[in-house]
């Protein structure tokens, strides 16, 4: 099973970033939010139509974003864990199985650092 | 000198307004009829359109690479080998013309494609014909009358997800051996960087059988995803990332069937501190090892984006590279003097740029660096960033993760063990430097350090016959060597017996 979503919340979303889950979710239904690693388009944040990605007992549920569920695999959750991170979309061409890209649109992570607790 | 833009009077580049697919060897239009626009980095405006295709173009390329398959898996290796060099030849013939449209799709700077790119592209197939004509299977006598024969059959077809940072190289790398392997491919382009691969298809469509190379354009989650979904696949590979590769092994497993995958790295370039004990040619190439985090702006799944300084050497070592870094200064990316380019899409610069918000947010001390640039002229709508230097330690986000730009965060290090603990303390295992006149140091580092390239007292270099790919996170299998042949094969046994006599058990 995968971990039990974080509280607080370790994701937000920018209102540019809500409106745009709200169509997507419209045209596909419930989604969910995979953040990659790696190169490429890694470091991205991914999004799918919900149950595409299958997930792992090592993932890590960081909370919602326009209601619908954003991971981490625990590996790098552990390397991001002191930030928070804030989904926020720009123009762009693609990335991935990314669903958002034929709008020719692109969801981009920002961060923050965690205050200290 | 510079280069004119493509589409312009002089210009050795001229593009169509529109590519389709090119299936079948022939170039057709996407089923749905549908395009998007592409855009050149290096000025942000769209210079072309590229089919937007479906799984049923998907379907469509597969039925002829399974058409294919069987005439191209019988034909000799020496027609095989043949036909490879020709690509490399007639790629040879037209380097120019497609390295500057490399350089327009990707905005990487002509020196580089002129350079490296295409060269490397080219040798590849060379290589890979020479592989296939010295390939041999085995044989292995179990006693007196029973031989044990194996022999080399390829897969079938095999699908082929390429990155966008080195749009025909990358394409080289999987193609190469896929073909000289005997498959037949549908390879799937990064819809960043569309446009070379269709005047290299036009160059080469009447070496190969038509069906055994098909190229389908579109984006990932409407071409791709059906194409690594198919159960008429017999094997994917891919370049990118992490969870887009736990996807595609994800439908690999739905059909049983291999995956290779490279997805990057955080690559530690370690400067141990008797690089600095003379002022010689050896201290400027190791300077010249720290500045290769601005190659390719930073889009390299290897870039050296972690440099690791000894604390002895760490002022004086790090005063010459910032200078050096200085130096490195964004231009147009079709003038041959330019040292680095623009970045290959708006949101790999957003993504930059974030993480050089994240970076100064953490405490990082940024020494250069660290904003966009806005060129003049035609330049100024394009995705340029300038080098930039990061000072701090291994658990900041800044050291972790592959910003994919011009970006080196650098720590200091104070004895060999911390140098190699902090190297290895990463999810990933790609490439990594090391930097020393002891041999014996070189190759302790190098043997200790968990990746699968460790360059050492050198960087960037990407031969032919010199295997490539991950350790960890960092991927499955190996590309640019003779065992990736085996990567797109079968091996077949028979197991033959002379013996004339019955077993006797029955």
């Amino acid at each position: 099973m995968v971990a039990d979503r974080r509280e607080p919340a370790q994701v937000t979303a920018t209102p540019a970033a809500v409106d745009l889950i709200a169509e997507l979710v419209e045209e596909h239904g419930p989604l969910m939010f995979h953040q990659s690693g790696g190169c490429c388009d890694g470091s991205a944040p991914m999004c799918f139509v919900r149950g595409e990605m299958k997930l792992g007992s090592r993932d890590v549920h960081l909370g919602d974003v326009g209601g619908q569920p954003f991971y981490i695999g625990g590996d790098q959750y552990e390397r991001w864990k002191h930030t928070t991170l804030i989904l926020d979309v720009v123009p762009g061409r693609g990335a991935g199985f990314s669903i958002e890209a034929p709008r020719g649109v692109r969801f981009l992570i920002r961060s923050d650092v965690c205050a200290p607790a | 000198m510079r280069y004119e833009s493509p589409n312009q009077e002089g210009s050795k580049v001229t593009y169509q307004s529109r590519y389709g697919n090119f299936i079948g060897g022939e170039f057709v239009d996407p089923i749905d009829g549908k395009f998007f626009e592409n855009i050149s980095p290096v000025t942000g405006q769209p210079f072309c359109e590229i089919a937007r295709s479906t799984a049923k173009d998907v379907e469509r390329a597969l039925d002829a690479a399974h058409k294919a398959k069987a005439a191209w898996g019988k034909t000799s290796a020496a027609a095989r080998s043949t036909m490879l060099m020709k690509i490399a030849d007639v790629m040879e013939e037209n380097l120019e013309m497609l390295a500057i449209s490399e350089t327009w799709d990707n905005g990487k700077a002509v020196r580089e494609t002129l350079a490296a790119d295409l060269p490397l592209a080219i040798d590849h197939f060379r290589y890979f014909a020479g592989c296939l004509r010295a390939e041999e299977g085995s044989m292995a006598e179990l006693d007196e009358h029973t031989v044990a024969y194996h022999l080399k059959e390829p897969l079938g077809v095999v699908g082929q997800i390429i990155p966008w940072n080195f749009p025909l190289l990358m394409a080289a790398w999987k193609l190469a051996p896929a073909l000289a392997a005997g498959n037949a491919v549908v390879l799937k382009p990064a819809e960043q960087t569309p446009a070379t691969i269709m005047l290299w298809a036009d160059l080469i469509k009447d070496i190969l059988p038509p069906g055994v190379l098909n190229i389908v354009q579109g984006f990932g989650v409407e071409a791709g995803k059906p194409l690594a979904q198919s159960p008429r696949v017999a094997k994917v590979a891919f370049t990118g990332e992490t969870t887009t590769g736990r996807l595609i092994m994800q439908y690999a497993s739905e059909n049983l069937i291999p995956v290779t995958l490279e997805l990057g790295g955080k690559s530690p370039n370690v400067f141990f501190a008797d690089v600095m004990a003379e002022d010689d040619s050896f201290r400027q190439k190791a300077l010249e090892g720290f500045a290769m985090f601005a190659l390719n702006q930073g889009e390299v799944c290897t870039c050296p984006s972690r440099a690791l300084v000894e604390s002895s050497i760490y002022d004086e070592f790090m005063a010459l590279a910032e200078a050096r870094t200085r130096a490195i200064e964004p231009g147009h990316p079709l003038d041959t003097d330019t040292r680095i380019g623009a970045q290959a899409s708006n949101d790999q610069l957003e993504k930059i740029l974030s993480y050089i918000d994240i970076g100064k947010k953490e405490g990082a001390k940024l020494r250069c660096g660290g904003e966009r640039v806005t060129l003049p002229g035609e330049l100024e709508g394009g995705y340029y960033v300038a080098p930039t230097i990061f000072e701090g330690h291994n658990k900041m986000r800044v050291f972790q993760e592959e910003i994919f730009g011009p970006v080196v965060s650098v720590a200091k290090f104070e004895d060999y063990d911390d140098a190699i603990s902090i190297a290895n303390d990463t999810l990933y295992g790609l490439g990594a430097g090391v930097w020393t006149r002891n041999t014996h140091t070189a190759f302790r580092a190098g043997r200790a350090i968990e990746a699968g390239r460790v360059w050492t007292n050198c960087y960037h270099l990407y031969p032919a016959h010199a295997a490539f790919g991950g350790y960890k996170h960092s991927g499955i299998g190996r590309e640019n060597h003779k065992m990736m042949l085996a990567h797109y094969q079968q091996t077949k046994n028979l197991l033959v017996s002379y013996d004339p006599e019955p077993m006797g058990f029955f």
